[in-house]
């Protein structure tokens, strides 16, 4: 089992003891960043200070390290989501991860008969990109209805239509933290004959995630949301369909030969993506993330969030008049109001008492067609979270007096 | 008003003008004749418009609608309140003495009235937006006037 205090330990946001508002911080804004290990730090520091070089085509010892290196890093992320290494894009985030196979793969497959599904729980970056590829495209834009806030199944299949080419959703909410089941859903998608692109931001950080198993065509997720720096995230794609997106960006690394009658000759995926010099030093570091996870282990990570989740439901619904949206959500966020208090209110009380949330609409500026509200405070845990941090919460929302008081500490 | 008002006085002037604002509504009259400015925020969900009806380098009237929380709400209350009968350089001066104090500058108290309630938003870094949102729009629409003036 996971001891949350002991692993405190491999935290420098925690060994340096920060304060928020002279408080000890109590961070629960999770599904926004988390902190990052010395572990993370030192792989960072060891590309800067012992193998500074660039890679692609090094004629010397450094970039061939570097070289090889980038391929370990691959097969590292790989494994971690049981891809093929060839399946594997290093992007700078999920935005960036999601983009591409909106603009790669949907603006060249797609016209104006065709549809895109989404949900009105996704997130900025899992709407925006395809209202571009409608944009550019024609095509339409549906939206499959949630069942108490979830994707299910059944709704999928009654949205997809004969003209359906992708259906793209996140695995887990960020708002609303359920766990969809993807497994089910990408099996009614592939009957169509569309194809399933998954927003892993909230989900790969959290659980153990077999690409294969689940039959996800495309999956996006972010470093910095699973201890690793930020700019750096992954793009899987089965190789058939890397295959058959372009590339976004153009520059070196990523093609073979080009010349003066405009004719362009592109590198195979996963190295056609990736333009340009990468972000080395976050790669190492996104390596160090994964290595970190797995030695904690997915499935106990799981396990360990689903009972602070419990418990942070029951002490919870002991604060007089706060309103749960997701009380029976699988993952680690849970959204809540207090009557008559707005939530940046709210927020900035809890900001007072040093406790990190997060209030508004969290990027899915479509939910309130689904929660009736316009805003919403949301606290996100990780397997540092404490007890302590869930008390501290809850004891400010129960204790704290006035919510303006803040204004006036 | 007294500088020396206590926390829970400023509280419930804060809350009094949230709960009850007074000029929280669209123009009552010909709202083509109102100057109007839109101002949201990626940060928050504050979206007001602010409506300024102004006639003889005058605010003759001023109100705002639109979803804010507590402290934009308040806040642009009682700028409204403030500001009309205001002469424009009676205005601006009054914006320039908020933002002083919001920003933790010199400033006079005294044309500021209820509005000196906000004098400890700095401490909440993340409310400064809140606390300028409705004027800032104010002070758009009165920059806008003085150009035209010129």
């Amino acid at each position: 089992m996971i001891d949350s205090k002991k692993i405190r330990k491999d935290f420098p946001m925690y060994e340096n003891h920060i304060k928020m508002q002279k408080h000890d911080l109590v961070y629960l804004d999770n599904a926004s960043t988390t902190f990052k290990p010395y572990a993370v730090l030192r792989a960072e520091e060891e590309y800067n200070t012992r193998f500074t070089s660039n890679t692609h085509r090094g004629d010397y010892d450094l970039c061939f390290f570097n070289d090889t290196k980038l391929a370990e890093v691959r097969h590292t992320v790989a494994e971690f989501i049981n891809a093929n290494d060839d399946e594997v894009v290093f992007t700078n985030g999920t935005t960036m991860s999601i983009n591409l196979v909106a603009l790669g793969y949907a603006t060249k497959h797609l016209n104006k008969d065709d549809e895109i599904l989404l949900t009105v729980s996704e997130h900025a970056s899992n709407v925006l990109p395809w209202y571009k590829v409608s944009q550019i495209t024609g095509c339409k834009i549906k939206f499959i209805p949630l069942e108490n806030g979830r994707v299910t199944p059944e709704n999928v299949q009654k949205t997809l239509s004969k003209h359906t080419k992708i259906v793209a959703i996140a695995h887990v909410s960020n708002v609303l933290g359920y766990v969809n089941d993807i497994k089910a859903i990408a099996k009614v998608v592939h009957e169509a004959g569309a194809i399933i692109a998954v927003d892993g931001a909230q989900s790969v950080p959290h659980m153990k995630i077999d690409v294969k198993d689940l039959d996800i065509d495309f999956l996006s997720f972010s470093g910095h949301k699973m201890c690793g720096p930020t700019g750096t995230g992954v793009l899987y794609g089965k190789a058939k369909l890397l295959e058959e997106t372009d590339p976004v960006f153009g520059g070196g690394g990523m093609n073979v030969k080009f010349d003066t009658d405009v004719s362009v000759k592109y590198l195979s995926a996963p190295a056609k993506f990736e333009a340009g010099t990468l972000h080395l030093e976050g790669i190492y570091g996104l390596e160090a993330a994964v290595k970190y996870l797995d030695e904690i282990g997915m499935e106990n990570i799981e396990v360990l969030e689903k009972n602070f989740r419990k418990y942070a439901i029951s002490e919870l619904k002991k604060v007089p008049d706060l309103v749960i949206y997701n009380e029976d959500a699988e993952a680690g966020i849970i959204t809540f109001n207090k009557k008559g208090v707005f939530a940046q209110d709210l927020a900035t009380y809890l900001n007072s008492k040093g406790i990190a949330v997060r209030s508004g609409q969290h990027c899915a500026k479509m939910l309130h067609h689904y929660l009736n509200e316009i805003a919403t405070v949301r606290m996100s845990i990780y397997f540092y979270t404490t007890k302590e941090d869930i008390d501290a919460l809850v004891n400010a929302l129960k204790n704290g007096g006035h919510f303006l008081d803040a204004y006036f500490a | 008003m007294p500088i020396s008002l206590s926390p829970m006085m400023m509280r419930q002037i804060i809350m009094d003008h949230y709960e009850n604002p007074q000029y929280k509504h669209a123009p009552i009259g010909d709202v083509s004749k109102y100057e109007q400015v839109h101002m949201d925020s990626a940060n928050c969900i504050d979206d007001i418009i602010v409506y300024v009806l102004v006639k003889d380098n005058k605010v003759i009237d001023a109100c705002f609608d639109g979803v804010a929380c507590t402290i934009s709400t308040a806040s642009t209350d009682i700028m409204c309140g403030l500001m009309i009968g205001k002469t424009f350089p009676e205005a601006k001066y009054i914006v320039e003495q908020y933002n002083n104090m919001i920003h933790e500058k010199e400033y006079n108290p005294d044309v500021l009235d209820e509005a000196i309630v906000f004098m400890n938003t700095a401490k909440q870094a993340a409310r400064i937006h809140c606390a300028t949102i409705g004027w800032d729009a104010l002070e758009e629409i009165l920059e806008h006037h003085h150009h035209e003036e010129k």
